[in-house]
C-alpha cells in the first residue's frame, strides 16, 4: 500500500513539474487520486519540482482546498457567505448540527462525509446553498436537509 | 409536429431541481408517444424562474413555464400534445415577451440561454467569431484602440480603463506575454461571471484570443475557482472544441497567429481573486499578494507582461470588436460606460443577472426587477459591490448605479453584486463577519489585514455580545482607518468599507445611544 502511494505521488509529481507553474494541478491530482496530500511525501513532490520542502509545505497549508491527513471521501459544504445568510443560512450553521449528527470540520461518525463551511457557490439568487460532492442545492433549509442528505450521499 | 424542449443546466437551475425536471420530462414525453428533441441550454439567468422550461413547437418562438416542478411536468406535457398550454398553471408567455428579460439590454449575455453552451454552431450562427474575424484584419494598435473607444472598464471590480491596460502591455517589451482571466469570482452575492462561463463559454475564449493578438501574447490561463466544477467541464470541453475547429492553436482561422488557452484551477482561497495573488497562485506558488509597482501589465506572470482582466471583461471584447467600440460606448452615462450585468441575491424574490446601461436606481432593480424581498419583509439593507462594498440603508436606494454615484455614497459597485436583506437583519453580526472573512482568508503579507482584521473581530465579538464600551468604537474605527490607510491590496482596504457603513447606516444595532455615538464618532 505505501509503495503504491509512493508511486502514485512520484509518478503525478513527474508529470507536472516540467509544465509552467503546475504545482498546484499535481497537488489537485494526487489529492484526487488519494483524497489528501500525504505529508510523508512531501520531499519527494518537492524534489521533482526542484523546490525545498519547506515551499511545498507552504503552498499546501496556504489552500483551503488541500488536507494532508486521509479524510472522507465525501463532502458536505454550507455557504456561509452574505447572500445565503440574508436568506437563512445562520440558520442552517447554528442548526445543522444538532440534525445531522456531525460538527463543522469533522467526519460524520457512520456516514463517509465530512461537514465543511464554504464561502460562495455561485448560487446567490438562490440561497442557502449547498454542495454535496460535486452538485449544489439551492433553497436549503434545516427541513429539508437531512433528505436531501440521505438522498445524495452514498453510504 | 416537432417540439424542442429547453432546460438550463447552469449550477443555479440545477441546484433548484432542472435535472430532476428534465428527467420527467424525458419520461413523460416517452409515455405520451410526443416526438420532442431536449436541448440542455446555458441559463438566462432569471433565476426567480427556475426550472425554466422552454418549448418550442414547429419552429415557432419560444414559450416559457417558470417554477417547473416534477409534479408539474404530466400535466404539462398533456397541454403541449392538446395545444392547450397557454392556460397551464406554469405558462409565463413567449419568452419574447416576459418584462423580467425583455427590459434588459443584453449585449455581454444575449446569447446565454439561446442553445448548447458548448455547440460552436450556434455559437457562431448568433453572431460568435464576428470580433475575432475582425481583429485578424487589424493591426494590435487598431484592436487597442477599438477597445479604448469603447470606454470598456474592468468588471471586476477595479473598473481600470481596459483599453489602457492593454495599451501598456502592448507597448512592454518582452518575447513572451500572457493573457490571464479573473475567474476567481469569490464574492459572495456576484456570479456573472459562472453564469457566462457556463452558458457561453465562448465567447469568452474569442476575448482572450482577441486580447493575445492585441498585445502580442501567445498563451492564456483561465484562473478558476474549484467551486465552480460546471464551469470547468463547460470551459474544457469549449476549449477542445474551439481547438479542433482552428479558432485556437499555432494558426487561428487560418491567419498563421497563434494562440493557446489552459484552465487552471484555484484551491478554495478569496484572495486569489486579487490579481496579484492570482498571479503568484497560477506560478504554483502560495496566494501572497505583491507589492505593486511593478504592475503586472510590466512584470506579471513569470515576470512577464501580462492582461489580468475579469470574465466579463474579456468577454465583453468580443462584442465591441464585433459591433465597434462607438457602439458599446452608445450605453451607459459619464464614465460608466457600456451594459453592466447586476446580480440580484440574497433575501430576493425573483434574483438573478440583470444586464442593464449603467445609471438604474437600485431601487428599482431590487422592487421593480426583483419582486421585493423573498421573505415577504421590508428591505433594511442592501450589500452592494460584494464582501467589501457598503451597507446601504433602505433611504439610500434611490442610488442610480454607476461608479461614480456609488463612490459619492462611500461605496462601490464592484462586480455588480446586490445582496438585499430584510428587517431581521443584524447589522453588527455582519460587520462582525466581514473582519472575520478578512481574518480568515487574509494572505498574511501585510500587517494591517493580517492583525487588524484579528483585532476587529475581537472588538465586534464584544459588540455582538453587548459588552463593549464607546471606546470600543473608537478603537474599530481607528483600526478601520489603519487597515483603509495602510494594507497592500484591496482586502485589507476595503474590508473597512461593509464594518463602517454597517455602523454609520444602522447605529442602533451596535448599542450605541445618541450620547455613546457622539464620543465614538
Amino acid at each position: 500500500m505505501k509503495a503504491s502511494l509512493e508511486k502514485i505521488v512520484e509518478q503525478t509529481a513527474a508529470k507536472h513539474a516540467t509544465s509552467q507553474g503546475g504545482l498546484l494541478p499535481c497537488l489537485h491530482e494526487i489529492q484526487a487520486e488519494l483524497g489528501y496530500i500525504p505529508n510523508d511525501y512531501l520531499e519527494s513532490i518537492a524534489s521533482a519540482f526542484s523546490l525545498s520542502t519547506a515551499e511545498v509545505h507552504g503552498v499546501v497549508s496556504f489552500y483551503h482546498d488541500f488536507r494532508t491527513s486521509p479524510s472522507a471521501q465525501q463532502s458536505i459544504q454550507i455557504c456561509c457567505a452574505e447572500a445565503c445568510q440574508a436568506s437563512g443560512s445562520r440558520e442552517l450553521e447554528a442548526g445543522i448540527a444538532g440534525v445531522l449528527g456531525v460538527e463543522f470540520d469533522e467526519t460524520h461518525p457512520t456516514d463517509n462525509y465530512r461537514l465543511e463551511r464554504v464561502y460562495c457557490l455561485g448560487n446567490c439568487a438562490c440561497g442557502p446553498s449547498v454542495r454535496i460532492n460535486n452538485d449544489v442545492y439551492g433553497r436549503v433549509d434545516l427541513a429539508t436537509l437531512p433528505q436531501l442528505v440521505s438522498e445524495a450521499v452514498q453510504s | 409536429m416537432k417540439t424542442i424542449l429547453y432546460i438550463s443546466q447552469d449550477t443555479t437551475a440545477v441546484a433548484v431541481g432542472a435535472d430532476r425536471v428534465a428527467t420527467a420530462f424525458v419520461q413523460a414525453a416517452l409515455n405520451a408517444e410526443l416526438p420532442y428533441t431536449l436541448v440542455r441550454n446555458g441559463s438566462r439567468g432569471a433565476f426567480g424562474f427556475e426550472p425554466l422550461v422552454e418549448i418550442e413547437i414547429n419552429g415557432r418562438g419560444r414559450m416559457a413555464f417558470g417554477s417547473v416542478s416534477v409534479a408539474d411536468v404530466t400535466s404539462l406535457v398533456t397541454a403541449i400534445a392538446d395545444g392547450e398550454y397557454e392556460h397551464h398553471p406554469n405558462y409565463l408567455g413567449s419568452v419574447d415577451d416576459i418584462d423580467w428579460l425583455v427590459n434588459q439590454t443584453r449585449i455581454t449575455f444575449k446569447r446565454c440561454g439561446e442553445g448548447d453552451p458548448t455547440d460552436l454552431a450556434t455559437y457562431c450562427a448568433l453572431g460568435g467569431y464576428r470580433g475575432l474575424e475582425r481583429a485578424l484584419t487589424l493591426s494590435p494598435q487598431a484592436i487597442v484602440d477599438e477597445v479604448k473607444d469603447s470606454g470598456l472598464r474592468g468588471r471586476g471590480g477595479a473598473a481600470f480603463p481596459t483599453g489602457i491596460k492593454w495599451q501598456t502591455v502592448l507597448d512592454a517589451q518582452g518575447e513572451q506575454k500572457y493573457i490571464v482571466c479573473n475567474a476567481d469570482e469569490g464574492d459572495s452575492g456576484t456570479f456573472a461571471d459562472r453564469l457566462l462561463m457556463e452558458a457561453d463559454p465562448y465567447q469568452l475564449i474569442e476575448g482572450m484570443t482577441i486580447s493575445g493578438l492585441a498585445v502580442g501574447a501567445t498563451k492564456g490561463f483561465i484562473y478558476l475557482r474549484s467551486e465552480y466544477p460546471r464551469a470547468q467541464k463547460m470551459l474544457e470541453r469549449a476549449i477542445d472544441v474551439a481547438m479542433a475547429e482552428g479558432y485556437l492553436g499555432a494558426d487561428l482561422c487560418g491567419s498563421g497567429q497563434q494562440f493557446d488557452l489552459e484552465v487552471r484551477m484555484g484551491a478554495g482561497s478569496y484572495i486569489c481573486g486579487e490579481e496579484t495573488a492570482l498571479l503568484n497562485s497560477l506560478e504554483g506558488k502560495r496566494g501572497v499578494v505583491r507589492a505593486k509597482p511593478p504592475l503586472p501589465a510590466i512584470e506579471g506572470l513569470f515576470g512577464k507582461p501580462t492582461v489580468v482582466n475579469n470574465v466579463l471583461t474579456l468577454a465583453s471584447v468580443s462584442s465591441i470588436l464585433a459591433d465597434g467600440g462607438a457602439e458599446y460606448a452608445r450605453h451607459g452615462v459619464d464614465r460608466s460606460k457600456g451594459t453592466m450585468p447586476l446580480q440580484l441575491a440574497g433575501n430576493i424574490k425573483n434574483g438573478g443577472l440583470i444586464e442593464v446601461p449603467f445609471g438604474i436606481s437600485l431601487d428599482k432593480v431590487i422592487n421593480e426587477w426583483g419582486g421585493g424581498t423573498r421573505s415577504g419583509r421590508p428591505v433594511r439593507a442592501v450589500q452592494v459591490g460584494g464582501p467589501l462594498g457598503a451597507y446601504l440603508s433602505s433611504d439610500q436606494l434611490d442610488v442610480p448605479l454607476t461608479y461614480e454615484a456609488l463612490a459619492e455614497l462611500g461605496g462601490m459597485l464592484g462586480h455588480g453584486g446586490i445582496v438585499v436583506f430584510d428587517d431581521t437583519v443584524d447589522m453588527a453580526k455582519q460587520a462582525h463577519f466581514a473582519m472575520d472573512f478578512c481574518a480568515k482568508e487574509s494572505c498574511g503579507k501585510c500587517t494591517p489585514c493580517r492583525i487588524g482584521a484579528v483585532r476587529g473581530r475581537e472588538v465586534l465579538e464584544r459588540v455582538v455580545d453587548s459588552t463593549a464600551s464607546s471606546n470600543d468604537l473608537i478603537l474599530l474605527r481607528d483600526l478601520c482607518e489603519t487597515m483603509e490607510q495602510a494594507s497592500l491590496c484591496a482586502m485589507g482596504g476595503l474590508t473597512p468599507l461593509p464594518v463602517k457603513s454597517a455602523m454609520d447606516n444602522f447605529p442602533e444595532d451596535f448599542g450605541v445611544t445618541d450620547n455613546q455615538y457622539e464620543v465614538a464618532v
